[in-house]
Parts: structure tokens; sequence; C-alpha cells
């Protein structure tokens, strides 16, 4: 039995999941990705391994993604996460034509054909308004951990507008909203409006066409998809797996490459570098 | 004696500025704006009050500046924060055209023409990149204070080139600057020349020309001035010490007392 792995460095989390040839998930793992980006690749990709109880050399091929693959030094080769997001969610939800990626540190928005080939893509790279930044500044400063942000909103009677579009000065904003006796959920669901809005604007510039499938690790906020599903008017696709998107598209296109023979020799992984797209 | 007070609420300070009859600042009152914008005011202009043995009823006029003026209860008037600053910067140079003003959280460049009448302006609010914010956070990251800006980058030998696009993700930048064992004081001396990058842009925008004049919080630190004067080639005005803090502050107190005059002049005519 051959294996094919992917290792999603992300800016917050990596994440790795191995594949067996019928393409099905045999093994997954998720660390912080901290400051030592090339140990925590190992890491998760380590972690993987012992969680499927998977031998190193079963592995035949590694694809490295996110924005500290070229840090994967064992990869075979690299690929965007914008091709892994893609590939990802297409396998996932075979509907997929579009999907929006919240992760730590940047949003985007992707279009994908039926066979998950990416048409076009936009991205927030450049500001922290509208990524999981925002949440996480959100939640230092209302003094709650992550994982209540989104369970939090939902009990909310009314959204608290949020006027800021900068991080830093949202984290403000969501103070002076509490020092004038606002109720936290009530706050927090509009905080949880003022990013799902940042991101269908960077959907509307793909072109929004359903499904939407919504990946990364923002995705596990149920505040979060909730405040989506109301301003698209339709509900995005969601698994428990949606922020290993990426590792599973760049161990998808591990898998193709094994199946196709293009493995690499044994010993030596600098043969097979063509092909990052 | 006629007395008049401008207190500058601004996103991050207070400040409060008592004018004499003869344009002597008589006191001054400075605080953390916090988010009890009257009652920081109200707090601002008692210290300042306090210093000259002064109470509120001594005082004949209060104007209100900045982004909580419409707050501020026990005000005669309020002005706009371009129209204070500028006030307050001819005033202490009457050739000033162009003035920069850089607070906690905005950027604001202006033009003036000969009379000292704002003609063109652009700000930031926005982004916390072009403000004190990106300072304030990047020390903190670094492990300082903001009151220790100054004296950190004093010490600078170099500039660690940091790219100011955002304040959050600053972070990461200027970790990895420390873990590549750049100095906190050559990565803070990156983060003003960044936010100097961004003040000239604003200014450029406006179509600068001189005399230039710098006010506001930021400039207190004395390298950005120097960085500013760099970039620009050309000399620029900085009110002494403090007092560039105070200056929309001024402002607002010195068209306290023009709006004054002006009503006693009407009524007396009326009379």
């Amino acid at each position: 039995m051959a294996y094919a792995a992917g290792v999603d460095v992300g800016s917050t989390q990596t994440k790795a999941i191995i594949l067996d040839e019928e393409r099905r998930i045999v093994s997954r793992a998720l660390i912080d990705t901290g400051a030592n980006v090339m140990l925590a690749a190992e890491n998760a990709y380590v972690a993987a391994l012992q969680n499927g109880n998977i031998r190193e050399e079963e592995v035949e091929y590694v694809v490295g993604t996110g924005y500290g693959r070229y840090k994967v030094t064992f990869g075979d080769t690299q690929i965007t996460e914008i091709s892994c997001h893609g590939r990802g969610a297409v396998h996932m939800f075979p509907g997929t034509r579009t999907v929006v990626d919240m992760g730590g540190q940047d949003t985007k928005a992707i279009r994908v054909s039926p066979n998950g080939e990416i048409i076009d893509f936009c991205m927030n790279d450049k500001c922290a308004a509208g990524t999981g930044r925002f949440l996480g500044a959100a939640a230092s400063a209302l003094e709650i951990p992550l994982s209540d942000l989104g369970p939090t909103a939902l009990r909310a009677e009314k959204a608290v507008k949020i006027s800021t579009t900068c991080t830093v000065f949202a984290e403000s904003e969501v103070v002076s909203w509490l020092g004038k006796g606002k109720k936290i959920e009530d706050i927090l669901l509009g905080v949880h409006q003022s990013i799902a809005s940042r991101s269908l604007s960077l959907m509307r510039r793909v072109g929004i066409e359903p499904e939407v499938t919504f990946t990364g690790g923002v995705a596990r906020n149920i505040g979060m998809v909730t405040a989506l599903n109301e301003m698209l008017g339709f509900a995005v696709n969601v698994g428990e797996d949606s922020h290993y998107m990426g590792a599973l598209g760049a161990a998808l296109f591990a898998m193709d490459r094994i199946l196709s023979g293009r493995v690499p020799l044994t010993g030596n992984n600098t043969v097979c570098k063509e092909g990052a797209t | 004696m006629i007395y008049t007070a401008g207190i500058d609420v601004g996103s991050t300070y207070t400040k409060a500025v008592i004018l004499s009859e003869d344009d002597r600042i008589v006191g001054r009152g400075l605080l953390k704006t916090g988010f009890k914008l009257n009652e920081a005011a109200e707090r601002a202009l008692q210290q300042a009050l306090t210093q000259v043995n002064l109470d509120q009823n001594d005082l004949d006029y209060l104007a209100t500046t900045g982004y909580g003026r419409f707050q501020v209860s026990s005000r005669n008037v309020n002005v706009t924060d371009l129209t204070a600053a500028a006030r307050g910067a001819r005033f202490l140079f009457p050739h000033t055209r162009t003035i920069l003003d850089v607070g906690g959280q905005t950027m604001k460049a202006s033009r003036l023409d000969e009379q000292g009448k704002v003609r063109s302006f652009r700000l930031n609010d926005k982004c916390a990149a072009g403000t004190g914010a990106f300072l304030e956070k990047t020390a903190r990251y670094l492990g300082f204070s903001t009151e220790e800006i100054g004296p950190l980058v004093a010490t600078s030998k170099q500039v660690v080139p940091i790219s100011g696009v955002c304040a959050v993700f600053a972070e990461s930048e200027v970790i990895n600057h420390l873990s590549q064992g750049s100095s906190p004081a050559d990565i803070m001396h990156g983060a003003i020349v960044s936010l100097v990058d961004r003040s000239v842009q604003l200014m450029k925008r406006v179509q600068m020309e001189p005399e230039f004049t710098l006010v506001g919080g930021i400039l207190r630190f004395e390298t950005m001035v120097r960085v500013i004067r760099e970039k620009l080639g050309a000399h620029v005005n900085v009110p002494d010490g403090d007092l560039v803090q105070y200056t929309a502050a001024l402002g607002a107190a010195l068209l306290a007392r023009h709006r004054l005059l002006k009503l006693r002049e009407q009524s007396a005519i009326a009379a």
C-alpha cells in the first residue's frame, strides 16, 4: 500500500493529512506553527505518521503547501495553497464552485471549475482586516477563548455594528462598546458580520457561484458559518475536516503523482520538482 | 483678563490649554482619553485650571476639538481638528503652509493658503499602519512601552526595513528580525522610517509647499522629526517640547477667543 501526504504550513497552524491509494484520509494532525516553521512542518508530519501508525518509508510522495511550504524540507514538491484548497474542496464537496478560505492571517476567495482547476482567486494578505486575526483581536479584547467566539455570537439578540476596518482599531472599538454597556454576544455578532461582509466582497470579486465551500481554520467557528450563510442566502459547505482542506488538497496532488508513476527515486527527493503551480 | 480654553479630545490623549488675553499659555492638562470622553475632557481641563488657580467660572469661552469634541457638554463651541491645528500652527509659525499631524489613531496632512485657511487635506484613520498605533504596536512586540520609544530609537545605529503595510502583520516581521539578531532599536527605527514614508505620501497628496509644520503626539519622537526632515530635504517647524502635542488645543483656545470677541462686538453694536 502506497501512502501520500500533504503538509499545510499556515501562518498560525500546521496541518498534515495522509491518504491511502483510495484517496481516503487515514490520518491527520494539527499543531501550532510557532516561530520555527521548519520544525512545525516536521512535527505535524511525524504526528500524522504516528496517528495513522504509518512508517515514513510507506509514504511515497509528500507535497508541501501554505505560506511555509518551502520549509517542508522533506517534501517532494510544493504547490500553492490556492490550488490545494480548490482541489481539497472539490474532492470533499464535488459541487463546489467557489471556495472561501479563512486562515489566521489571510482570507482568500477562489473560483474553481468542476474538476477543481483554479479559474480565479482574490486574497486579502496585506491587511489583517477580515482575517482570523480580527477574531483573535476581539477574543483578547473581550478576554474569552477563541473557541467560544462563535457559540457566544449565536446567542446575540441584536448585532452591534463594528465601524472600524483595521484590526488594531477594532480592538479598541470592541472595548469601547463593552464600556458603553453592550452585551458581549451582540458585539461578537457584529464582529462576525463584519468579517463575513469583508470576505463576501472578496468572493464577489471572483464571482459567487454555488456551491460555496468554507475552508481554513475559521471554518470551525459556527458563528462565522452562520454569518456567511445569512449573508449569502444559502448554506455553505463545511465539514469536520474543513480546516485540513489545504493539506488534503496537497495530499491529493501527491497521490496523483504516485498513481501516475511520477514517484521520485528512493532516497533522492530532489529529482521530481516539476509541476509546482 | 479674558481666559479662554481649548480641549482636544483625541483618540488616544486628551489635551487642554488655557490661554490668557495676552497670548500666553497659562495652563495645560494631558491625560489618556479612555472611553469616557466627557470625563476625560473635564479632568484635562481641571488639571490646566489648577495650574493657574482658576476655576471653570473664570473661563470666558471654551472650544473643543478632536474626535470627541461633540461629547464635551460644557463646550461653548466645537471646531474641527484641521481648523484647530491650522490655527495653532499659524500662531506658532506664521508662515506655515503645510501641516502634518500624526496622532495615536489618525494621520492628517493639510495645505493652507496665505491667510491660513485650509485649502486641501487628506487623512488616514482607517488603517493603523499609517498612525501612531503602528509605532505603539511595534514597540509592544519588541517588549517596550510607548514612553520608551524615544530613548530606545536614539540608540539605533542603522535602519532595519519594516514593510509597514499592516500593524498586525508587523508582528511576524518584528519577530523575524529579532530572531535574526537585529537590535530592537534598529527595528524601531525601521518602523519610524516606514511611518514617515506614509506621512510624506499623504503630504504629497495635498500638494505640500513650505513652510512645513509638524504637530501631534507622535512628533514628540525626535527621530520621527529628523527622518521627515531628511525625506523632505527641507526645514520643518516643530513646536517646542510638549507643545507639539497641544497645538490643536492651543488652536481651539485661540478660536474660542476669536469667537468670544466677535460675539461681544456684535452685542455692543446691537446695544
